[in-house]
C-alpha cells in the first residue's frame, strides 16, 4: 500500500494528500468489476463473431494499463496545465473527429472511426472531456475578464462540435455533449430566460432527430410501442435481470451474454444483473452516483469559476453515460449505443474516460490557501 | 446537508476572499465574481438534485425488475433455456368429424413446428447438419443459409411428429425452438373431401361440413362430442373405386356418384372426380375441388322421363297399358324432336321409358301442359336450391319462358339443369312411395320426424318401380343387373353443350338406380362426364353402356355393406317388380313384344 509521509513534498507525495481518495478508489473499484464482467460477457461475443475467446478480454486489459497511466498522470497536473492540455488535445482530436468524415471507416452506417498504427480510434470519445475544459475555460473567461466573448466562442466551438457529431451521424454523442455544453453554461449563470430557450431548442432538436434521422424515429417507436417492433435485444436484457434476481445466477452462468451482440459494450450491465444479482447492480450504480453526488458536493466549496464550470460538465457527461446505459438496459429510455464508463469493453471509450477523470481529479484536488486563483 | 457543505467550505478555506480585507480597488470585482460563484453553487445543486433524482430511478427500476418481478411484461423464458423449446398450445380443440359408424373423417392434432431464431443460433452450419441428420427430407443448404440469416424468425418445418421433436430436442442446439399448433388431419385422405370439406391453416373450416358447421366444429363445449355424418366410409370407398375404375377405363374427364338413403334422405355415399387430398388443397385445381355432386348442374338427358312417365301417370294421362305414337318426329318452331332408334309405331308406355322415346316422352310433357309439368319440378325440387349442409350449393338452370317447346325438351332431360343431389333424391321419391325427402348429410334422429312431402301416389311410385326394374331386365340399363338384388333404373345420355349447340361426341352419361326394387331402399346414382368407348363397349360410349355397369358392379359390393340381402324372385317379388306382357306372363290379348323391338335401345 502506498504510504507517504505528510512531510513527502515531492509531486506524488502532494498529490497522494491533496487528491480526492474517496472517488479514486469508487474509479477504482468500477475499473476491477469492468475487467471482471468483460471477463465474464465478452467470450460468448468473440465466439460468436469468430475471433479468439479471450480476444476482447486480454484487449480490455491492454487497454487499462495506459488507462490508469493516462489517469494517474493527467491527475498530477495543476489546473493551469489541465487547461492547457485539455485545449492541446482538444484542437488535435476536434481536427481528428472532422478527418474521420473524410477518411474514417464506416461501421453500421456511421463514419466515426479512425484507423492509426493499427488501432482504432474514436475521436468523438476524446473531444468530450476536452470540450467540456475548453467551454468551461470560455464561460469563466467570460465572467473573469470584462470584454472577453467567452460565451460566443463557447457557442461556436459547441456549434462546430455538434455539427461534426450530426454528419458522422452520432445522435447519442451529439445529445450527452449538449446536455454537458448546456449544464455547464447553466452553471456558468445563464439566464433563466436563456435556459428556457436552450431547453426549447434541444427539444426542437429531439423531435427534429425523431423525424428526419430513420433510425432514431424506429428506436422511439419500438421503445414507446413494445409490441409493435423487433425489441430483441431489450427483452433479452429484461430475461437477464429477472433470471438473475438477487443474487444472481452465479458467474459464468449466464445465458444473455451468448446471444446479445452488444453483450460486452452497451448490455454489460444486463450480463452483470443476470450473473451477480441485484445487489451488484445496485453496488454499480451506487458507485456511479457515489463518484458523480461527492464531485458536486466537492465543488460547493469551489470558489475558482474555471473548476467549477469544468468539474461540472466532466462529471455531468460520466453520469449522463451511465444514467442513459444503465437506463436503456432497464428499459427506461430507447435503445441508443453508450457506453458504461469504465465498465464497457472499448479502448478509445476507457482511454477517454480515463483522460476525463484524470482532469477531475487534478482539478478536484485540495488547494489549500487557493482562493479563486488556479 | 448543503448547509454542512457550505460549512465545510467555511472551515476548509479560512482564507476565503470574503473573509479577507481586499485591496478596495477589488472589492467590486470581488463582489461580481463572488455573486458569479454563488449562483453555480445554487445550479450546482440543482444539478446534483437531478442527478440523484435519476440514480434513485434506475435503482427503484433495478429492484422493480429483478425482485418484485414485473409480470406484465411479457416473459418470453428465462434467457437460459436456450435450448429448444415448445411454446403455449392453444386451448381449444376442434370437434372430430366421424361417419355414421364413428370412424375419423377428420381430427385435429397437437404438434409441434420447428423455428429457430438465427441470431441465437451459434454456429449455423453445425446446427444445420445435425438437424439433417434427424429430418433427413431438409435441405443441408437450405437450413444452413436459413440458419445463417440476420432474421430473427425462420421456419425450419411445420409439423413434426412428437419422435421428430424429441430427437431435434436432444440435438441440443441453442436458437431452435417449437411452436405449438394445431393440425387438421384427415386420416381417409381424399375419400369423402369433397363432403367433408378442408380448413385454413387457422383452422377455420373453407369448404365442405367443416365450412358449414365451422361455428359448431369451434364451439369448446361441444369440442370432444364429434359430429357425426350420414357417410358410410365402407360405400363411399366402394363408389369411390367404382367410379375411378371408370373413368380410367373411359378415360372419362370427371365422375360423379351417390348412394342414398331413399326413406330418411341420409346420403351414405358422396363421390365427385377427380378429388384431391385435404392436405395439399394449395396445389388441387378448380376442377379438383369442384363438387359435381351439389355444386354442378347438368342437363340429366333421358333420366328425365322417368318424372314425364310418372307425371303422366299421376294425372291418369296414362296407365301402363297406354301409351303414344312415336311413328312421326316431332316438327315444332323449327326443330326437329326424334328418336335415336326410331320404333316407327305405336309404344306403350313401359316401351316408351324402356327403349326411351323421346317423341312419346313429349307427347306425354305436353298433354300435362307447361303449368302442369313446371308445377311438377317444383315440387321435386328441381327448381330451387337443394338444402344439404354444405355451402357449395348449385342452384338449377330451367328456361323463364317455360311453353310447349320447352315442356317437351324437358321432358327428355334437356333445357333444365339440376345438380346430381336433386335427380338422386327425386329419384328416392318415385320408389320409396311418393315422399320426397330432404336430403342430408348428417345422420337422423330415428324418432325425429321426416322432413319430406309426398308428391307421387304410392299406385305411381309402385308403377315407376315397375318401369325402372323393366329397363334393367329389358331396356338400355341390362348391365345394371345385379343378380339377386333387383336394381331398377333408367339411362341417361346427354350431350354436353358446346360453342355453337349440342356436341355430339361430348357425352354425359348417367344412370339413376334404386334396389332392391321389390322394397327399394336405396338409390344409386353414377355419372360419367365425357367418357369414351372401349373395345369392351364396342366403341359405345352412351350411359347404357358406360354408367349402367357402374352401378351393377356398386350394388352387388354395397348391398352386403348395407345389410340387403340377396332375393329369391318369389312369385310375390315377381307380381310386385314386373309388368304384365313384358317381364310378367302377358294377360291374354296383348302380343308380346318382337325380339327386334326389345333391342337395346341406346338413348
Amino acid at each position: 500500500m502506498m504510504s507517504f509521509p505528510r512531510t513527502d513534498r515531492s509531486v506524488v507525495g502532494q498529490w497522494w494528500w491533496t487528491v480526492d481518495r474517496w472517488t479514486l478508489l469508487a474509479i477504482g473499484i468500477l475499473i476491477g468489476m469492468g475487467a471482471i464482467l468483460t471477463l465474464a460477457a465478452s467470450p460468448g461475443v468473440a465466439g460468436r463473431i469468430g475471433l479468439d475467446q479471450f480476444h476482447f478480454v486480454r484487449r480490455q486489459i491492454i487497454f487499462l494499463v495506459p488507462a490508469v497511466a493516462v489517469m494517474l498522470s493527467v491527475s498530477l497536473l495543476s489546473p493551469l496545465w489541465v487547461r492547457r492540455f485539455a485545449a492541446a488535445c482538444f484542437a488535435l482530436f476536434l481536427a481528428l473527429m472532422a478527418a474521420t468524415l473524410f477518411v474514417g471507416s464506416e461501421i453500421k452506417g456511421a463514419h466515426r472511426w479512425l484507423y492509426v498504427a493499427g488501432l482504432s480510434l474514436q475521436p468523438s470519445e476524446f473531444v468530450k472531456p476536452c470540450f467540456a475544459v475548453v467551454a468551461a475555460w470560455m464561460f469563466a473567461e467570460q465572467k473573469r475578464t470584462p470584454g472577453f466573448p467567452g460565451n460566443a466562442i463557447s457557442i461556436l466551438l459547441y456549434l462546430a462540435v455538434l455539427s461534426i457529431l450530426l454528419l458522422q451521424p452520432d445522435v447519442g454523442m451529439a445529445l450527452v455533449v449538449s446536455a454537458v455544453w448546456f449544464g455547464q453554461f447553466f452553471v456558468a449563470g445563464l439566464s433563466m430566460y436563456l435556459v428556457g430557450l436552450l431547453i426549447g431548442i434541444g427539444m426542437a432538436g429531439l423531435v427534429a432527430a425523431y423525424s428526419l434521422l430513420p433510425h432514431v424515429t424506429s428506436r422511439v417507436d419500438r421503445f414507446l410501442n413494445p409490441a409493435g417492433g423487433d425489441n430483441y435485444q431489450i427483452d433479452r436484457a429484461m430475461d437477464a435481470f429477472r433470471s438473475g434476481g438477487l443474487f444472481g445466477r452465479g458467474p459464468g452462468e449466464g445465458s444473455v451474454k451468448t446471444v446479445l451482440p452488444d453483450a460486452h459494450t452497451d448490455f454489460i450491465f444486463a450480463v452483470a444483473g443476470e450473473e451477480y444479482g441485484l445487489f451488484l447492480c445496485l453496488v454499480i450504480v451506487g458507485l456511479f452516483a457515489f463518484i458523480v453526488l461527492r464531485g458536486f458536493s466537492r465543488l460547493l466549496s469551489e470558489n475558482n469559476l474555471f473548476v467549477m464550470l469544468a468539474c461540472t460538465g466532466l462529471l455531468t457527461q460520466f453520469g449522463l453515460q451511465a444514467i442513459i446505459n444503465i437506463g436503456v438496459n432497464l428499459r427506461l429510455m430507447p435503445t441508443k449505443g453508450m457506453t458504461l464508463p469504465f465498465i464497457s469493453y472499448g479502448g478509445s471509450s476507457l482511454l477517454a474516460l480515463a483522460l476525463g477523470m484524470g482532469m477531475l481529479l487534478a482539478l478536484t484536488r485540495f488547494r489549500p490557501g487557493a482562493g479563486e486563483r488556479l | 446537508m448543503i448547509a454542512r457543505f457550505l460549512q465545510r467550505r467555511q472551515r476548509r478555506n479560512p482564507c476565503h476572499p470574503a473573509d479577507l480585507q481586499a485591496p478596495p480597488s477589488l472589492v467590486r470585482l470581488d463582489g461580481a465574481a463572488k455573486e458569479v460563484i454563488e449562483t453555480g453553487r445554487t445550479r450546482l445543486v440543482t444539478a446534483a438534485l437531478l442527478f440523484a433524482l435519476c440514480f434513485v430511478v434506475l435503482a427503484a427500476r433495478l429492484v422493480d425488475l429483478t425482485f418484485i418481478r414485473n409480470d406484465t411484461e411479457p416473459r418470453v423464458a428465462r434467457a437460459a433455456t436456450l435450448v429448444a423449446k415448445v411454446d403455449q398450445f392453444p386451448v381449444v380443440d376442434r370437434a372430430a368429424i366421424v361417419d355414421r359408424n364413428g370412424t375419423l373423417l377428420a381430427t385435429s392434432l397437437r404438434t409441434a413446428s420447428l423455428y429457430a431464431d438465427p441470431r441465437k443460433v451459434l454456429n449455423a452450419r453445425e446446427a444445420a447438419a445435425k438437424l439433417v441428420r434427424v429430418l433427413p427430407e431438409l435441405s443441408q443448404a437450405d437450413i444452413t443459409e436459413r440458419l445463417g440469416s440476420d432474421r430473427s424468425f425462420v421456419w425450419i418445418r411445420r409439423n413434426l411428429t412428437p419422435r421428430q421433436q424429441q430427437q431435434v430436442i436432444t440435438l441440443g442446439i441453442p436458437g431452435l425452438y417449437f411452436h405449438g399448433e394445431q393440425r387438421r388431419v384427415y386420416p381417409q385422405g381424399a375419400l369423402a373431401v369433397h363432403a367433408v370439406g378442408f380448413t385454413d391453416v387457422d383452422n377455420n373450416g373453407l369448404a365442405g361440413i367443416e365450412a358449414f358447421f365451422n361455428e359448431r366444429l369451434r364451439d369448446p363445449a361441444r369440442a370432444h362430442e364429434p359430429l357425426s355424418l350420414s357417410l358410410d366410409l365402407s360405400v363411399q370407398h366402394a363408389v369411390r373405386d367404382e367410379l375411378l375404375r371408370s373413368v380410367a377405363a373411359h378415360k372419362a374427364i370427371g365422375a360423379a356418384g351417390i348412394v342414398l338413403d331413399a326413406r330418411n334422405g341420409e346420403v351414405l355415399a358422396m363421390v365427385s372426380l377427380p378429388d384431391f387430398e385435404p392436405g395439399q388443397v394449395g396445389e388441387a385445381s378448380k376442377d379438383q375441388r369442384f363438387n359435381r355432386n351439389t355444386l354442378g348442374v347438368y342437363e340429366m338427358g333421358s333420366t328425365f322421363k322417368t318424372f314425364a312417365a310418372a307425371m303422366a301417370l299421376e294425372k291418369g294421362l296414362v296407365n301402363m297399358k297406354g301409351g303414344y305414337d312415336a311413328t312421326h318426329p316431332i316438327r315444332i318452331a323449327g326443330f326437329t324432336i326424334s328418336d335415336d332408334h326410331p320404333k316407327k309405331r305405336w309404344l306403350s308406355l313401359p316401351e316408351i321409358y324402356m327403349y326411351s322415346s323421346n317423341i312419346a316422352a313429349a307427347k306425354m310433357a305436353v298433354d300435362v301442359g307447361p303449368a302442369g309439368q313446371r308445377a311438377f319440378m317444383q315440387k321435386l325440387g328441381f327448381l330451387g336450391k337443394p338444402a344439404i349442409e354444405l355451402p357449395e350449393i348449385g342452384g338449377p338452370l330451367y328456361p323463364r319462358r317455360w311453353n310447349t317447346i320447352e315442356t317437351m325438351t324437358i321432358a327428355f332431360g334437356h333445357g333444365i339443369s339440376v345438380s346430381p343431389l336433386q335427380l338422386a333424391s327425386a329419384v328416392g321419391a318415385m320408389v320409396n312411395g311418393g315422399l320426397l325427402v330432404q336430403p342430408t348429410l348428417i345422420r337422423r334422429d330415428p324418432l325425429a320426424p321426416l322432413p319430406a312431402d309426398r308428391v307421387i301416389s304410392e299406385r305411381t311410385s309402385r308403377q315407376m318401380r315397375q318401369l325402372m326394374r323393366l329397363v334393367v331386365e329389358q331396356g338400355t340399363g341390362k348391365k345394371a343387373e345385379a343378380p339377386g338384388y333387383l336394381v331398377g333404373g333408367k339411362t341417361g345420355t346427354a350431350e354436353k353443350v358446346g360453342a355453337g349447340g349440342y356436341k355430339r361426341k361430348s357425352l354425359l352419361t348417367s344412370f339413376v338406380a334404386a334396389f332392391p326394387m321389390h322394397a327399394p331402399r336405396y338409390v344409386v346414382i353414377a355419372m360419367l362426364d365425357e367418357p369414351k368407348g372401349t373395345k369392351e363397349t364396342h366403341g359405345f360410349a352412351t350411359a347404357g353402356w358406360t354408367a349402367a355397369p357402374i352401378v351393377g358392379r356398386l350394388v352387388t359390393r354395397i348391398a352386403p355393406i348395407l345389410g340387403v340381402p340377396p332375393v329369391h324372385e318369389t312369385p310375390e317379388v315377381r307380381s310386385a317388380i314386373a309388368i304384365p306382357g313384358f317381364n310378367a306372363p302377358a294377360e291374354p290379348g296383348r302380343p308380346q313384344p318382337t325380339l327386334q323391338e326389345r333391342k337395346l335401345a341406346s338413348f
